[in-house]
């Protein structure tokens, strides 16, 4: 098994850091894993984007072309890589920020008010947590306990104190997912 | 010890303080500057030295310096950069001196991309400074092996006293893989007796130059370096290869790019294609042997890189004209796919075999 993930958006929305916390888990479960950022001349609220790939087996090639799931945080990065998900594969829409809908019928679509839930927890930076927890719940990739373990080692124990209020914004999001895979039935 | 997740730039700083690397001198550049970042916030903790010098210039020149003194020491750099580091890398294999230089190659020429790139093949293997020298050149393909050929590396350098140059590109120098850090296989290395550390009036001081003015003494002195290649040839010479005895293409490819080909090759062999693979570790010494063993039915040797074709010219020296030599590559900081290059395999496989090649 392979899973192929792309994540994307404006920088500073913690995009990288959804990346290397899926990364860290992956390798915590003894999985094969690697974790590739788009670097470049970028500039503050520019594009950025992280590929992550969690494998059963030795991983090949770190970029990916055909993603097994997507999950994009602005406009711009919805229209960059919708199309990079492969048939059947998990887009997930940050809706507080993208206000028009997917094009494609053949994939799993979950659109989720990251930033509105984040609001109400009271902490608009932890929007990218609840679309990782929408993630999470989505595709169980990793247990929701690795992300947490992961939590310390990514961003340093000095950040332990906001490990409740991250643990929580998982948990929204994992419950929003739910409740879009509902109307998907 | 456990594994951690690192950034390959940070996984080389780290690996080289394992190695008991004390002193770093470098200048930042784009796409390996996370590694002076590291150093110049580890080295201190270590009582080690990081000195971000006035120029690249300057930094090989202080390795030069601390090379001499007998010192593990280490430099970095990308595609430009290491070009301006090339006197003094000469000066540094014509004195004979141990040290690691590191280079996170970006597309080029001149100042080029910061985006990942294989084009300082030829001046990394070939020498891009003056006189008959070489460089052990290492090319890691995932961020554990660039950790275990740093730390190895390290011990190569000090056991033919020579510098050794790990090449890898800016893709593997900004992705994050798990690693750990093992000690490498031992080696008997020599005493230090050449370092000038002092003569403390016990002997005569010992000189590190690289000028021999009398042209008997410097042909002597470069047979001794000739004799020293050929030990390092004999002994050195790293490579992995994949179904080579059976393939009816074999895929030539190093560091990332070889990463990317075996995600190819194993799409193709659900095709039911029979796809082997040469990965060349080291590049100088370059494994041409490894090309003997390729089954007679093969249809072709295809290399890959991100270059318009450097290793490919290896490739044709070590193949002999068996088989045709193909090449694909791609440039300007532009990566190859697991697509693109299952197609080249399929297209090299469909030319008529007339030993006409590419």
């Amino acid at each position: 098994m392979e899973e192929r993930i792309v994540v994307a958006g404006f920088g500073g929305q913690g995009v990288m850091a959804i990346g290397q916390l899926l990364t860290y888990a992956g390798m915590i479960e003894n999985r094969h894993v690697s974790w590739l950022p788009s670097y470049g001349p970028e500039m503050r609220g520019g594009t950025a984007n992280c590929n992550v790939i969690v494998s059963d087996e030795a991983i090949g090639a770190p970029v990916i072309e055909e993603a097994s799931a997507v999950i994009v945080m602005n406009k711009p990065s919805l229209d960059k890589f919708e199309d990079n998900v492969i048939k059947g594969g998990k887009l997930l829409i940050n809706s507080s920020l993208i206000d028009k809908k997917a094009v494609r019928n053949d994939i799993d679509i979950y659109y989720i008010p990251a930033n509105e839930i984040a609001s109400e927890l009271g902490n608009d930076r932890v929007a990218n947590m609840v679309i990782l927890g929408a993630y999470l719940e989505a595709t169980k990739l990793v247990k929701e306990e690795s992300v947490l373990e992961a939590f310390t080692k990514v961003f340093g124990e000095n950040k332990a104190h906001l490990l409740p209020l991250n643990k929580e914004a998982i948990e929204k999001g994992m419950e929003a997912a739910k409740e879009q895979e509902k109307a998907m039935v | 010890m456990a594994k951690v997740l690192m950034k390959g730039n940070e996984a080389i700083g780290a690996a080289a303080i394992e190695a008991g690397c004390k002193y770093f001198f470098g200048y930042p550049i784009t796409p390996q500057s996370e590694l002076p970042e590291y150093m110049a916030r580890e080295m201190p903790k270590i009582n080690g030295v990081f000195l971000q010098a006035e120029s690249e210039i300057a930094a090989i020149n202080m390795v030069y310096g601390a090379a001499g003194a007998g010192a593990r020491v280490m430099t970095s750099s990308s595609s430009p950069g290491i070009s301006l580091k090339q006197e003094g890398i000469s000066y540094i294999a014509g004195a004979e001196l141990p040290c690691l230089i590191v280079n996170i190659m970006r597309g080029g020429p001149g100042l080029g991309s910061i985006q990942p790139s294989q084009t300082d093949y030829f001046q990394a293997t070939r020498g891009g400074g003056n006189g008959d020298y070489r460089l052990v050149v290492l090319a890691p393909a995932n961020v554990q092996e660039l950790v275990d050929l740093i730390i190895e590396g390290f011990d190569i350098a000090d056991q033919y006293r020579n510098p050794v140059m790990i090449l890898g590109d800016g893709m593997i120098g900004q992705m994050m893989e798990p690693v750990e850090f093992k000690k490498p296989k031992k080696r008997e290395l020599p005493e230090k007796d050449w370092a000038t550390t002092g003569t403390k009036g016990k002997r005569k001081p010992n000189i590190i130059n690289s000028l021999y003015l009398a042209a008997e003494e410097l042909e002597e002195h470069n047979k001794r370096l000739q004799e020293k290649y050929k030990a390092i040839k004999e002994n050195e010479v790293k490579v992995e290869s994949y179904n080579i005895e059976d393939a009816d293409i074999v895929v030539a490819a190093y560091g990332t790019t070889s990463r990317i080909a075996k995600t190819a090759i194993s799409q193709l062999e659900k095709e039911g294609y029979k796809v082997g693979l040469i990965r060349p570790i080291s590049l100088w010494p370059f494994p041409y042997e490894e090309f003997n063993k390729i089954s007679d039915k093969c249809k072709g040797v295809l290399t890959i890189e991100m270059n318009t074709g450097q290793m490919v010219d290896d490739v044709k020296i070590a193949v002999n004209g068996r088989f045709p030599v193909y090449f694909y590559g791609r440039t300007g900081g532009m990566v190859p796919t697991p697509n693109e290059i299952a197609e080249k395999v399929k297209e090299s496989m469909e030319v008529k075999s007339n030993g006409c090649s590419i």
